[in-house]
Parts: structure tokens; sequence; C-alpha cells
């Protein structure tokens, strides 16, 4: 029988939430790595039992943890991540040039097809890769040498490099987002790279229509659609149908557009799912309602879903990368809240039911469905 | 044999529970020498003390000994001798901050 792991990064800790099939009992296994902050936790699609987890600390800087056996044990990888060359400067907040510095992982993105390679997303934003399980990490810095490198400026979190997404039909194509630079794409499996943001209006920037300084949230892709993309930005969800070439907003009926996570269903590249949060001043939901909001249209046509969830005096936040879909039919939706619980749907958004409520705050959730 | 005490992170990065003792090979006895020693029979603890690159410190990591402390010391100015004699710990402090 099919079971489902969910891997849990919060700001104490990392949690490994399983279940059958069903995904009705779950079993808790944590924290990993107490006391630490666990960005991010995911596994290689081409094994399931490897598992790579960001920890870090303010005091202690950067671990990399590698499982072999789906998060029953751990060992730490390689933690340096050195830029290549001289890093130049990006924008600081005040608009006076900054000197690019390491602070974390936010994601790692490991290779459909080999366990040993996975790219990871860092603050001050760049995108690093190993190939050899971790051991080591070399920087694909045609990204940060990108010319408008020095526009670059962090959003309230960092300038993070956040999203990094495969193209499953194309291995020299990958797309990833900048939180605020942008979106961006490779064609040539990570040497350069391209601002794709043409259509992307921020009224928080000088030019809001500028090729670079957009505050992108999140960016999801459906594997069987890899030209089309879906975008949660600061404001606004967008839609890509020509691989980031032209976005337009399809926000439609949401009552607020402003959100963190974007994701979409395993089974309808259609399907897509946030979570709008009242506003960049207020992050919590409006009227401390916790809504997932739907659209089966690919945008523009949105429903709410609230069956199970609090519908009073809620004022939590989902994160960018707390949310994700497990590919079971009926696809199950997951997101983690900073308050810390973990919501979970069996049944595409219809109901859900807390699979834990009490841990740190969440940063992170990722899904494995496993035969 | 020097003595180092290890805030609770890293022993448990290190997987050690208790003190460490740390023999430095002959090395001139120095806040850089200890941490050399730390790093080698601990690789895990690389980049946790001192940035990989720079060597410089990090900021919230903190070495104090016989009630001193050493962090604004040159890495490798020498340690008390009370240190190098074994007499008393070094510490490797996590410095308060936080929640």
């Amino acid at each position: 029988m099919s079971k489902v792991r969910v891997l849990v990064g919060t700001r104490k800790g990392g949690f490994v939430l399983t279940s059958d099939g069903k995904r009705e009992k779950w079993d808790v296994s944590g924290p990993h790595f107490a006391g630490w902050e666990i960005y991010h936790i995911k596994g290689s699609p081409a094994d399931p039992n490897r598992l790579y987890a960001s920890q870090t600390s303010g005091w202690f800087g950067q671990q990399v943890q590698r499982s072999d056996d789906g998060g029953k044990t751990w060992n730490p990888v390689g933690n340096e991540f050195k830029y290549d060359g001289v890093p130049g400067t990006h924008q600081w907040y005040d608009g006076t040039p900054h000197p690019w510095e390491f602070a974390r992982v936010w994601h790692f993105e490991p290779s459909l097809t080999d366990p040993d390679t996975v790219y990871a997303g860092v603050e001050d934003a760049a995108l690093f890769k190993t190939t050899d399980g971790g051991k080591t990490w070399k920087e694909l810095s045609g990204l940060r040498e990108h010319g408008s490198g020095p526009k670059w400026q962090p959003g309230a979190g960092g300038m993070c490099l956040h999203t990094i997404i495969l193209d499953p039909k194309d291995p020299n194509r990958i797309y990833i987002a900048i939180s605020a630079a942008g979106a961006f794409r490779s064609d040539d499996a990570g040497k350069s790279w391209k601002p794709i943001n043409r259509g992307l209006k921020s009224a928080q920037i000088p030019d809001p229509d500028a090729e670079v300084g957009h505050c992108v949230h999140h960016v999801a892709m459906h594997p069987s659609r890899p030209n089309v993309l879906f975008m949660q930005k600061h404001w606004d969800v967008m839609r890509s149908d020509d691989g980031g070439e032209n976005w337009r907003e399809v926000s439609g009926n949401l009552p607020t557009d402003f959100g963190f996570p974007i994701d979409v269903h395993a089974h309808d590249p259609e399907t897509i799912y946030v979570v709008p949060i009242k506003s960049d001043s207020e992050h919590y939901p409006i009227d401390g309602q916790l809504r997932v909001y739907r659209s089966r249209s690919g945008g523009n046509e949105w429903e709410p879903l609230t069956k199970g969830l609090p519908q009073s005096n809620c004022y939590v936040n989902v994160l960018r990368d707390a949310m994700a879909v497990d590919s079971l039919d009926k696809c199950g939706i997951y997101f983690g809240t900073t308050g810390g619980q973990v919501y979970g749907s069996a049944d595409e958004g219809k109901s859900w039911s807390a699979i834990v409520r009490d841990l740190p705050a969440v940063l992170s959730v990722e899904v494995q469905t496993l035969a | 044999m020097i003595k180092v005490v290890l805030p609770a992170h890293l022993k448990t990065l290190a997987r050690v529970d208790g003190d460490v003792e740390l023999d430095l090979d002959g090395a001139r006895p120095t806040t850089a020498a200890i941490l050399d020693a730390l790093e080698a029979r601990f690789p895990a603890l690389r980049g946790t003390m001192r940035d990989h690159a720079t060597q410089r410190r990090r900021p919230f990591v903190r070495f104090f000994a016989c009630e001193r402390d050493l962090s604004h010391d040159a890495p490798d100015a020498p340690l008390p001798d009370a240190v190098v004699a074994g007499t008393e710990p070094f510490f490797v402090i996590g410095a308060m901050a936080g929640g």
C-alpha cells in the first residue's frame, strides 16, 4: 500500500510525518536537529530514501544534513558555500551597494534522476550545485553574474533564492526565483540566465514594469506542462504559458492576492491552490479565517476551501515553501503555518484536518509519495 | 592536554557528551590552534565557529577562559597558562541572543 511522508522544517527543528495511503492516522517523528532552524527538507525523486535538510543557526551557521534511510538517521555533509570569484555587490535596503554574503540555504532541489545531484538556493541569492551527495558545493555563478545582479535587493526575509524548478522534459531548463529580484530561466543547465519577468507589475518598485526587482514569493509548475508556470508574487497571482516569457494576472475573484505559497494539483494541471493573506503589512488571513483558495481553471475563478480550517481568531501565516501536494488519488494537499499547525487534506482540499498542531513555526513542507 | 567546553548544539554536531580534551600536537597554543584541532577531529564543526573562507570568528560565537573574554584577541595570541596546562577549560560560547 502507498505511504506518504511529509517533511516539515520549523524554526526549532525538523519533523517527519508518515501515514499510509488513507492519510488518516499519522506518526510524528522529531524534532530532528532540535533547536536549529530547519529551512527545508526535500527527498530525491530518484531515491526517496535520500533526503537533504538545511540546518541553520544565527550562532553556528549552515549545516547540510543528509539521510540515506528516509529520515531515520542523518549525517552532516559539506557546508561550505563559497561564491565563485569576487562576488561583488547588490543593493542594500537603503539603496547602497552591499557585498554578497552567504547566510543560509533556503531550498534544496534534488535532481530528478541522480540522488547525488542537488541544487541549493541560498541567501544572499545564488544557486549552488553538488554532484557528490552534498560533500562539495559549487556555485552556478552565471546567475549571480547576470548583469542585473547589482540591482537585486533583499525582501523583508533577506535576499533569498527560494524557488528552483527543474524541467522534467528538458534537462537543460531550470527556473529559479529570488526575492526581490524576480524569476530567471536557464536553457543551458545553469550556465547562463535570463530574467523572465515581463508582465509582472510591482507598485513597490520605482519602475513597476522593471526587468528585475520584483518580489516573487513562489513559483509552481505541473510536470506534465513545464511551459506553464504559476506565481504568487508579493501582490498578484500570475500565470505564464510560455516558460515565463510573458506573465498575466490570474488573481480574479481572490479576496486578496497577497500571499506566499502556490501549488498545483498532482493530476490536474489547471487546478491550483493559494493561501490569501490580508496584506504586506498584516501577514495573516482576512478576518481571522484561514482559507485555502482553489482554482480549477488555472486562475481567475477561485473558491474558498474552509472545511476543517479555523474560521475565527486565526492569525497565522503560511510561508512560501510551506505547501506541497502528494500524488495519490485523490490528491493530498498539505501546508504548515507559523502557528505550528500542519494541515492536510486527503480529498483535493475539500476537507482539512490538523496532522499536528503545536510544532514550532513551520518554515517548509514537502511531501513524498512512496510506493 | 587542553580542555575545551563546547556549547550544547556543537556537542550534538560533534557527537560528544562531555568536555573535549585536545592534544595540539606541538602546535603553539593559541585560539586558532584549538579551532584547527577541533575542526580536524570533528569535521562537522567546520564553519560553525569561524567562517570557512575568512577564518574570522562568527559574530555570535565567543571564546572565554580564566574569566576573560578572549574573543577579541588575535587568533594567534598565546592562551592563558592555566588553559595550556589543562587546569582551566577553554569555553566556546554561543552568545546570549535570540529566542
